[in-house]
């Protein structure tokens, strides 16, 4: 027998087909990929398929329910969901019959303007998304590079860690003001008010919240740096790009995973804050974020206008968190196979 | 006989004045507390603009005579309201005299003197002092006080409304001995005076935390009998407009809250609970849009927004006509204000005299009619159904400040505007960046590096005349006058600044009602502001709490000695 008959039985294995093996196993990251995914396709696909406006103001169907209230008419909830226009109920604070506003023309109702909710929860999940997985890359990148540094280069690290420091101690909020203020309206004449602002949402969020990254990543890389491994590499004259490349990355990539995912969160919430004071995209320009904001004012009228923008967001950041949990797992080869 | 009678007499006459006494005894009512969401950062309104701070030294300091809940004027320390007629202002219109009331003194038990006047107005008018309220001091030659309970002001120019100094909670009386040593550049280096000055009034600080809370008790020495009912007085700042409503009609842990702007609907099921009632009253507060007559493209550099550079359409007398004209007013009002607002047509809805009848037919919406309008100007619509002239698109970018109310009529008058083939852009910057009035700022409402900007603007007092001046054309601000002005639209035409100076020498009420009218309507009718809703000043009180009145034409506690609580 030679040893390519051998060969021939075993399955061939590489790394990232082990990683999804293990990865597959890991229940909730599935589970979380899946719920991802989802929220992924609804927010890129949605818009052609729900094409109502999300800005349109039909301000005759001002302040309709979803029509998920068709659940809480009791008998009448057949006929509910095959003429929702037609139902009434008891209102006990009017004690008078009252007409609930409901329409499968705005299956999660309006706001008090009459904009299709729906509408604006897809269109609103493209523009959070893309600023959430924008800024988190290049908040990623920036805290990757600046902590990989500081922790392989002792010359550097000094530097680099009181630019951290520096960074850390910036008042934020100020400091995105000026940015904003200084940067809007040239970003606005170049690219338009709405790309540009995204731009510059994307870039502020990003250079604002590498540093705890670049933190985390400098205390692993000074852990690994001192391994026996690392040393072996240097005796046999790996060059540190390699050494960086080939020994370190790979082995500090799940505390970087797990602070990608918690900079997607971090990111939406920040960008709906800056929407929130005005200095992000223009007032009538849906967001999750802003969604959320603008309903908080009609909780106690309609709590579903919170519902589902805070339900996207968290759903959003927890599908996150567990794929980043399950990639964890399958990039560690001490977990892996177990 | 007689004896029996003198007894019967003597006691009926003791039983009256102890139940008199019983139910007229100051302090019986206990505590009450008053919330303002922006919170009092001092208590002398000559160091501060903010309502806030006035509405909270009027429960303090009093001025000699202030407005009521219907506009007039009524003294306070003053013992009537110099006029023409009784001899209180002089022929020429250049002195008004001012008659003390007897036997006031202050909380520590001095008594109130014309010094005390005569030091507060040095006080202002000191050019270091760096007093907010010099306005109403404008044109003061001297104030002198002729014995211990007469001042004599007299004017550089005849005043047709002598009115300014010591009218309203603006302008109030502070003690000369309090603040002797805080003229000037000390003045507002005392803290101790500024955070607790000594008053004339119903309420006397005890103790004061800067932007958080006031404790107040009752004067002792408070000229009228039985009054204030309350013997503590909280007030309390902070939160936000919702809240405060919220701790008034639905948890009752406050008795009064000061400035409720949000959506009608969520104040109406508020006020569904039963705990409190909303009040509303209405001054001369305009929500409006100013349209910019001058060019705010950035590629100007420091001519931007300056009259310089004319605007490129808004200049056009169609395209201003048909913005007002797409405008559904009464749909706004509902949207917005429900029963804290009303289709104004005027930029000067109030008082009713100066009200003017001359401009009624904005509160129908007319798309059709725009649509002809900007048809017959020659404003053809686009590929994209933008309307365009000789390469000049109907592009507007919109700002206001950042306020739920606000951005609604945004979306809602940019839908309208669509209608009509005009884009718009949406920009709200936050409140304290847009009316902050930093130089350094490009987000001022004064610099206006927008087409459209809207906010509500009002007056002091009754008399619009300062009002009416903000649209002088020496009134636009630039950067030669480091951008302040009132003249937001840079509307300049020398037939209204004619019509102005008429009414700086006119005395007779009517005929300045007329010349008033006379210039809303100048403005209105060149759509140089769009007026949208007369709103109301909107405040909310505890059931138990009684006698409030409402007053848009002064501070809203300028009534608190009268305040009570309900059995």
């Amino acid at each position: 027998m030679s040893n390519a008959e051998i060969a021939d039985d075993r399955k061939f294995r590489s790394l990232w087909g082990d990683v999804w093996v293990q990865f597959r196993s890991h229940k909730g990251a599935m589970l979380g990929m899946i719920v991802f995914g989802l929220i992924l396709f609804g927010v890129t696909l949605g818009p052609y398929i729900w094409t109502t406006d999300p800005q349109y103001l039909d301000i005759r169907a001002k302040n309709t329910s979803t029509i998920l209230n068709c659940f809480l008419t009791g008998e009448q909830i057949f006929q509910c969901f095959s003429d929702p226009t037609s139902i009434k109920y008891y209102d006990p604070n009017a004690e008078e019959l009252v007409r609930v506003k409901l329409s499968w023309a705005y299956p999660l109702g309006t706001d008090q303007l009459g904009r299709d909710q729906l509408a604006q929860l897809l269109q609103g999940g493209r523009v959070s998304m893309a600023v959430g997985m924008a800024a988190m890359l290049l908040s990623l990148v920036l805290g990757t590079v600046a902590g990989v540094i500081a922790g392989y280069f002792r010359r550097l690290d000094g530097p680099l860690m009181r630019l951290t420091d520096l960074f850390l101690a910036l008042p934020l909020l100020p400091l995105l003001l000026v940015i904003i203020m200084l940067f809007r309206d040239t970003l606005r004449g170049m690219f338009g008010p709405e790309t540009g602002i995204f731009l510059l949402i994307v870039f502020v969020i990003g250079i604002t919240s590498w540093m705890q990254t670049a933190r985390i990543v400098r205390g692993d890389v000074l852990a690994l740096k001192e391994r026996e491994f690392i040393l072996a590499a240097h005796s046999i004259g790996t060059p540190a790009k390699r050494v960086i490349s080939r020994h370190i990355l790979p082995n500090i990539l799940s505390p970087i995973m797990v602070s990608a995912t918690l900079g997607i969160a971090a990111a939406i919430i920040t960008e709906s804050a800056l929407s929130f004071l005005g200095l992000g995209f223009p007032s009538d320009f849906p967001t999750w974020g802003r969604l959320l904001f603008d309903g908080t004012t009609y909780i106690s009228q309609s709590p579903s206008r919170v519902i589902w923008p805070g339900l996207a967001i968290s759903l959003t950041v927890l599908s996150v968190n567990f794929i980043g949990d399950g990639l964890r797992d399958a990039l560690d080869p001490r977990i892996r196979g177990r | 006989m007689k004896l029996k009678h003198l007894i019967a007499g003597m006691l009926g006459a003791a039983m009256l004045s102890t139940t008199a006494m019983a139910q007229e005894e100051r302090g019986r009512d206990g505590n009450v507390n008053v919330i303002y969401w922006q919170a009092a950062s001092i208590l002398n309104p000559y160091l501060s603009g903010g309502t806030k701070d006035i509405d909270a030294s009027s429960m303090v300091i009093e001025p000699l005579a202030r407005y009521d809940e219907n506009g007039n004027m009524v003294p306070v320390l003053a013992a009537e309201i110099p006029t023409a007629g009784n001899g209180g202002v002089s022929e020429d219109l250049t002195s008004i005299t001012w008659k003390l009331k007897e036997g006031v003194t202050w909380s520590d038990g001095t008594a109130f003197t014309a010094a005390d006047v005569v030091f507060t107005a040095e006080y202002c008018m000191n050019p270091d002092g760096g007093c907010q309220q010099l306005s109403k001091f404008g044109d003061v030659e001297s104030v002198e006080a002729v014995d211990d309970l007469t001042v004599k002001i007299t004017f550089s120019v005849p005043k047709p409304f002598p009115y300014g100094p010591f009218v309203g909670s603006t302008t109030p009386v502070i003690q000369a001995a309090q603040f002797a040593e805080c003229t000037g550049e000390a003045a507002p280096t005392c803290t101790e005076q500024n955070f607790g000055p000594i008053g004339t009034g119903p309420f006397v600080v005890t103790e004061f935390r800067a932007n958080d809370a006031i404790s107040l008790e009752a004067n002792s020495n408070f000229r009228e009998a039985g009054k204030p009912a309350f013997a503590t007085l909280t007030f309390k700042g902070g939160g936000d407009a919702a809240s405060a409503a919220r701790s008034v009609l639905e948890t009752g842990e406050f008795d009064y809250a000061w400035n409720l702007q949000i959506a009608p609907e969520i104040l109406a099921d508020m006020e569904a609970k039963g705990i409190g009632t909303v009040v509303s009253g209405f001054g001369p507060l305009v929500e409006r849009l100013m349209v910019n007559q001058t060019d705010p493209d950035p590629a100007l550099g420091d001519g931007r927004s300056t009259v310089a550079n004319p605007h490129p359409f808004l200049s056009d007398l169609n395209v201003r006509k048909a913005l007002s004209l797409a405008i559904d007013r009464p749909l706004l009002v509902e949207i917005g204000y429900g029963k804290a607002g009303n289709v104004t047509c005027n930029v000067l809805p109030s008082p009713a005299i100066y009200n003017s009848p001359n401009n009624a037919g904005c509160e129908v919406q007319d798309i059709a009619g725009a649509n002809a309008l900007l048809d017959e100007a020659g404003w053809v619509r686009g590929a994209d159904g933008v309307r365009e002239k000789d390469g000049v698109r109907l592009s507007i970018l919109y700002q206001t400040s950042t306020n739920a109310v606000r951005q609604d009529f945004q979306a809602l008058i940019k839908q309208w505007w669509a209608e009509i083939g005009v884009e718009t852009e949406l920009k709200n910057i936050d409140a304290a960046v847009f009316f902050g009035g930093d130089q350094s700022s490009p987000d001022t409402f004064q610099k206006f590096f927008a087409d459209i900007e809207m906010y509500a603007n009002t007056f002091d007092g009754t008399d619009p005349e300062a009002y009416m001046g903000n649209w002088a054309c020496s009134e636009i601000p630039s950067p030669d006058n480091a951008w302040l002005g009132g003249n937001m639209p840079r509307f300049c035409d020398p037939a209204y600044d004619a019509l102005l100076a008429e009414m700086a020498g006119t005395a007779d009420i009517n005929e300045r009602a007329r010349l008033a009218i006379a210039m809303n309507d100048m403005l209105m009718q060149n759509y140089i502001m769009i007026p949208l809703v007369h709103r109301g000043n909107v405040s909310a009180r505890a059931n138990t709490l009684e006698g409030v009145k409402l007053n848009v034409w002064d501070s809203q506690l300028w009534n608190v000695a009268d305040w009570s609580r309900a059995n």
